[in-house]
C-alpha cells in the first residue's frame, strides 16, 4: 500500500489519523459539528475489526471509552460544545486514574447551545480547567488536514506514553472544510503502543507506581494482575487513601508528569519568524487567516511572522517567549475573547505590546480583519 | 495559473454542495492542484439557501473562504440577489435561465444557460441538474477535465447512474462551450 | 476456592456500618461466584459512588470504582471491548436510578451481557440519609424533614419496561435466594437486574423508627412473598421475590460481532 491522496473534511482527517494510530474502540453521541467523526467510524471501525458504540449521552461515551481502554484498547470519543461540558466529569476520572484516551472536541460557538454550525475557539480554557480540581492536561490543535491527521496520531502517542487523556481541540471551520490529505503508508509515522507490565502473575504488580523513567506500565483487565481503579485519591495499588503523603505525591505526580515536560510536548510551526517585527501567534483555523496575511504582506516587504501553536496545553510558554523576544508587537489571532492571548501575555516580557485580533460572531476571521489591527499597530490608521 | 475562487449557490436539495465537492475533489486528486471546499451550514437539510466556496490553486491555500469570487454560480433568484454583488469585477457569473432572471447590474461576464430545462428535456430527471451545471462550469473554466469529474462520480454513485450523469455532464459542456471567451 | 479467597483481606476492615445489609449482599455475591467456579481473572466489577459501590474495593477481581451513576456506562465499554469478561455492576438505589437512571434504562435496552445488582436501601447512606428515588412517599430523610412527597420507582417494573431480559428481586433476609438469583443472573446471556432490598439501620432505619438491623431484616421477611403466592391476593402491599423476567433475546456484543463480520466482508 502506498500513500493515499484523499479530498476530505477535517473531521475525516481526524478519523484517518485515529485509525492510523491504532484506534479500535470509539464511543460517542451525535452532536454538530463533530458528528461526521462518529458516522465515519461507525463504518470504518468494524471494517477493521474494531468497535463503535453510540451511547445515550456524552457522559456515557466518555465512561465507555475509559472502560475499553482498561481492557487494552486504543480509544477515542468526539464531541462539540455542550457535549464537551458533559464529558468533564469522566475526563477528570481519566486524569486521576491515568487512563490513556483521546477526546476530540470540534469547537463551535458557546456558551450553551450557542451556534452549532459555526466555528469558534472558545473552549481553550475549558480544555485546561473544565474538570474540577488541580490537574494537568495535554491539548493539541491543528490548522490544516495534514496536521489534523498528524496531531491525532500525536494525541494517541502522548496518551499512551503518559497514561493520560489527550484533548484534540479542533474547530468547525477545519472540521467541515475539505482539502487534500495524504495518508502515508503504515509504519511511516511511529506509533506508541500500550506499555504493558512485564511483572509475571503471582508477583506484586503496582498499577500506580511509576518506573524510574516516569512511565506506568499497565495490565489489561482480564490478564493475570487484578487491581483497583478509582477516582478517589489512591495509593500505588490503586486503593483509596487519605494519607496526606500519598495524596500529595499523587497530585504532584499527575501534574508534574505533564507540566515538567512542557517543552518536550510542545508542537508548533514557524513561518518567517527570523526577522519578524510583528509576530502573530495563532492556532487552529485562525492560523490559516494569519498565515494568509503573513504570506501576502511578506510579498510587500513587511516583516511579519507567525508562530502557529499546535500544543495548547501544557502552554509552551518558553517557546512563545523565545520566539516573540525580538518582536516589536505580538498579535494573537483567535476566535474567542483572548483565551490564548492571556497566556501569551504571561509568557512574554512586554505584555503591553500583545494585541488581540479576534472574531466572536460566528464568522471566520478574515485576512482583512487582521490587516485592520496590523495597520493600527503599524501606525497607518484604520 | 491564477488562483480561482468560486462560489456555488442555490437552494438545499439542488446538489450545489455536492457539485462543489466533486469539482474540488477532481481538481485535487486528478489534476494535481490544491483545492479547498467549504460551505455555509444551517439547520435545514432541505429548502434553505446554500452556498459552497471553492478555491483552486497551484499554491498552498490558507484562507479557505471566498470574499470575492472569480466565478459565481446562482441557481435560484434568491441566491442571485444575495450573492451577485460580491462577484469580483470582470468575474464570471453563471445562472440557470429557468430559475434566475439576471439584471445587468454587475461588472461581470454574465452567462445564462437553460441547464435545468435541457436536463428535463433530454433526461427528465432533475436530480442531475447539478451535474449539468458542473459540465457548464468545466467548459467555461478549463480547470478540470471532464474525465476527472467522471472518475470522481464513479466512486460516489451506483454504477446504474453513471450513464445518466455522463449525459448530464455532456449536456452542460455542450451548453457552456460556445459561451467560452 | 473458599469465598475468603475472593476477598482482598488486606483492605479490610470495610467501611460499612454495623448492621448494614451490604455485607450480606457481598456474601451472596461471593457464594454465587464460588458456586459457579468462576476464576477471579474473568470477572470485572464496576461500581459507581455510594456505600454499595465500595464493594468493588473488597473483592479480588479486576475492579473499577467509577463515578456516581456512571458504572454501567464504564461497564459497557469494558464488556463490548472484551466480551469474554464477566462484568458485574453492584449499584445503590440512588446511584442506579437517580443520577444513573438514564444509563440504567439504556443498558437494559441494549441487552448487553452485564449483571446489575441494585442494592436497594431506599436512602443515600454515604452522604448522611437523604431520600432516594426508592424512598417513597411518607418516608423521613434529612432532605425530607416534613416527610417525603416524592413517589418511588419500582425497579423490577422499570427494568422490565426498559427491556432487561433477566429481572429478579430478593432481600438480605433471603440470602440464599439472593445467591441463587445472582448465579442465574450471571449465567444469563443478556442484561440482568437483581434488586436486593438491603437495610440501612443507621440512616433509613433510625429516621423511620424501624428498629435495629435484625428488626429491619425481619421486616423484609414479613413484607415479601415468593412470586405467585396466594398471600399477595389478600394483601396487595406485599412485595414479590423471585424471577420476574427470564427470556432469550439477541445479546449486544454478539450482535456487534455480526456487524464486524458483515463489515469485514466489504
Amino acid at each position: 500500500m502506498s500513500t493515499q491522496v484523499k479530498f476530505v473534511q477535517g473531521n475525516e482527517a481526524c478519523v484517518e489519523g485515529a485509525l492510523y494510530a491504532g484506534l479500535d474502540f470509539f464511543a460517542g453521541y451525535p452532536i454538530t459539528p463533530s458528528t461526521e467523526i462518529a458516522e465515519l467510524l461507525s463504518r470504518r471501525l468494524p471494517m477493521a475489526g474494531g468497535k463503535f458504540i453510540q451511547m445515550e449521552d456524552e457522559i456515557a461515551s466518555m465512561a465507555a471509552i475509559i472502560g475499553a481502554s482498561l481492557t487494552g484498547h486504543k480509544v477515542m470519543t468526539a464531541t462539540s460544545g455542550p457535549g464537551f461540558s458533559l464529558m468533564q466529569e469522566a475526563l477528570g476520572y481519566a486524569v486521576m486514574a491515568e487512563i490513556p484516551c483521546v477526546i476530540t472536541n470540534v469547537q463551535r460557538g458557546g456558551p450553551s447551545t450557542g451556534i452549532p454550525t459555526h466555528g469558534s475557539q472558545g473552549d481553550v480554557m475549558q480544555a485546561r480547567w473544565g474538570t474540577h480540581g488541580d490537574h494537568a492536561i495535554i491539548a493539541l490543535t491543528a490548522s490544516n488536514h495534514q496536521d489534523v491527521f498528524a496531531m491525532t496520531i500525536e494525541a494517541f502517542n502522548m496518551a499512551e506514553t503518559y497514561r493520560t487523556p489527550v484533548i484534540l481541540l479542533f474547530d468547525e471551520i477545519v472540521g467541515h472544510m475539505r482539502e487534500k490529505l495524504e495518508v502515508p503508508e503504515p509504519g511511516e509515522i511511529p506509533l506508541v503502543e500500550r506499555l504493558r507490565t512485564s511483572v509475571k502473575g503471582g508477583v506484586n504488580y503496582h498499577p500506580y507506581l511509576p518506573r524510574e523513567d516516569g512511565r506506568l506500565p499497565m495490565s489489561d483487565f482480564g490478564d493475570v494482575h487484578r487491581y483497583n481503579v478509582t477516582g478517589l485519591y489512591h495509593d500505588m495499588w490503586g486503593f483509596p487513601s487519605s494519607d496526606p503523603d500519598v495524596v500529595h505525591g499523587l497530585i504532584r505526580h499527575l501534574v508534574d508528569k505533564i507540566e515538567n515536560r512542557t517543552n518536550l510536548l510542545a508542537r508548533y510551526k514557524e513561518h518567517h519568524l527570523e526577522d519578524a517585527e510583528i509576530v502573530m501567534v495563532s492556532y487552529g483555523s485562525a492560523a490559516r487567516s494569519a498565515l494568509h496575511v503573513v504570506k501576502n504582506r511578506r510579498l510587500r516587504g513587511e516583516r511579519l511572522g507567525l508562530l502557529e501553536l499546535q500544543t495548547l496545553w501544557p502552554f509552551p510558554k518558553d517557546i512563545v517567549r523565545e520566539k516573540c523576544a525580538n518582536a516589536e508587537a505580538v498579535v494573537v489571532v483567535e476566535l474567542n475573547m483572548g483565551q490564548v492571548m492571556q497566556e501569551v501575555k504571561k509568557a512574554v516580557d512586554f505584555p503591553e505590546r500583545v494585541f488581540l485580533a479576534n472574531r466572536i460572531d460566528g464568522v471566520f476571521i478574515t485576512p482583512m480583519d487582521i490587516r485592520k489591527l496590523l495597520r493600527l499597530i503599524q501606525g497607518k490608521g484604520v | 495559473m491564477e488562483r480561482m475562487r468560486m462560489v456555488f449557490t442555490g437552494s438545499g436539495g439542488q446538489g450545489v454542495i455536492t457539485a462543489a465537492i466533486i469539482f474540488a475533489e477532481a481538481a485535487v486528486i486528478y489534476e494535481g492542484l490544491n483545492a479547498t471546499q467549504s460551505q455555509a451550514y444551517g439547520a435545514a437539510a432541505r429548502g434553505g439557501s446554500t452556498r459552497s466556496d471553492i478555491i483552486i490553486s497551484e499554491e498552498e491555500i490558507n484562507f479557505p473562504k471566498v470574499i470575492q469570487p472569480n466565478m459565481l454560480v446562482c441557481l435560484t433568484q434568491e441566491s442571485y440577489t444575495s450573492y451577485a454583488p460580491i462577484i469580483r469585477p470582470g468575474g464570471l457569473l453563471l445562472t440557470d435561465s429557468r430559475f434566475v432572471k439576471q439584471e445587468r447590474k454587475v461588472d461581470a461576464w454574465q452567462v445564462e444557460l437553460p441547464m435545468y430545462q435541457t436536463v428535463m428535456d433530454e433526461i427528465g430527471k432533475p436530480i442531475v441538474f447539478n451535474i449539468c451545471m458542473l459540465g457548464a462550469v468545466v467548459a467555461l473554466t478549463d480547470l478540470v477535465q471532464p474525465a476527472s469529474i467522471m472518475t470522481v462520480l464513479r466512486k460516489r454513485i451506483p454504477s446504474g447512474f453513471v450513464d445518466m450523469n455522463q449525459k448530464a455532464l455532456d449536456l452542460g459542456i455542450a451548453l457552456g462551450a460556445p459561451q467560452k471567451r | 476456592m473458599s469465598t475468603h479467597d475472593y476477598l482482598r483481606q488486606r483492605f479490610f476492615p470495610h467501611m460499612w456500618c454495623p448492621g448494614c445489609g451490604h455485607g450480606t449482599v457481598l456474601n451472596s455475591l461471593l457464594r454465587a461466584v464460588e458456586q459457579l467456579g468462576m476464576s477471579k481473572n474473568e470477572i470485572v466489577m464496576a461500581s459507581g459512588i455510594g456505600c454499595s459501590s465500595r464493594i468493588s474495593g473488597y473483592v479480588d477481581f479486576h475492579t473499577l470504582h467509577t463515578l456516581h451513576g456512571r458504572a454501567l456506562a464504564f461497564a459497557t465499554g469494558v464488556k463490548l471491548s472484551k466480551p469474554e469478561l464477566n462484568v458485574i455492576v453492584p449499584m445503590g438505589d440512588g446511584d442506579a436510578l437517580a443520577i444513573g437512571g438514564n444509563h440504567f434504562i439504556h443498558a437494559c435496552r441494549r441487552n448487553i451481557d452485564i449483571t446489575a445488582i441494585v442494592m436497594n436501601n431506599r436512602i443515600y447512606g454515604m452522604t448522611g440519609g437523604q431520600f432516594s428515588p426508592m424512598s417513597g412517599v411518607g418516608i423521613n430523610a434529612t432532605t425530607a424533614p416534613f416527610s417525603n412527597i416524592d413517589r418511588e420507582f419500582d425497579v423490577v417494573k422499570m427494568a422490565t419496561a426498559a427491556g432487561a431480559t433477566f429481572v429478579a428481586r430478593s432481600t438480605t433476609f433471603h440470602a440464599q435466594q439472593a445467591t441463587d438469583l445472582i448465579k442465574q443472573a450471571i449465567l444469563h446471556e443478556g442484561f440482568s437486574v437483581v434488586e436486593i432490598l438491603s437495610q440501612c439501620p443507621t440512616h433509613f432505619g433510625r429516621k423511620n423508627k424501624l428498629g435495629a438491623a435484625a428488626d429491619m431484616m425481619q421486616h423484609y421477611k414479613d413484607i415479601t412473598v415468593p412470586i405467585g403466592s396466594s398471600k399477595k391476593k389478600d394483601n396487595p402491599d406485599l412485595i414479590e421475590r423471585g424471577i420476574f423476567v427470564q427470556e432469550e433475546a439477541p445479546e449486544y456484543c454478539r450482535e456487534y460481532d455480526k456487524i464486524i463480520e458483515q463489515a469485514m466482508k466489504g
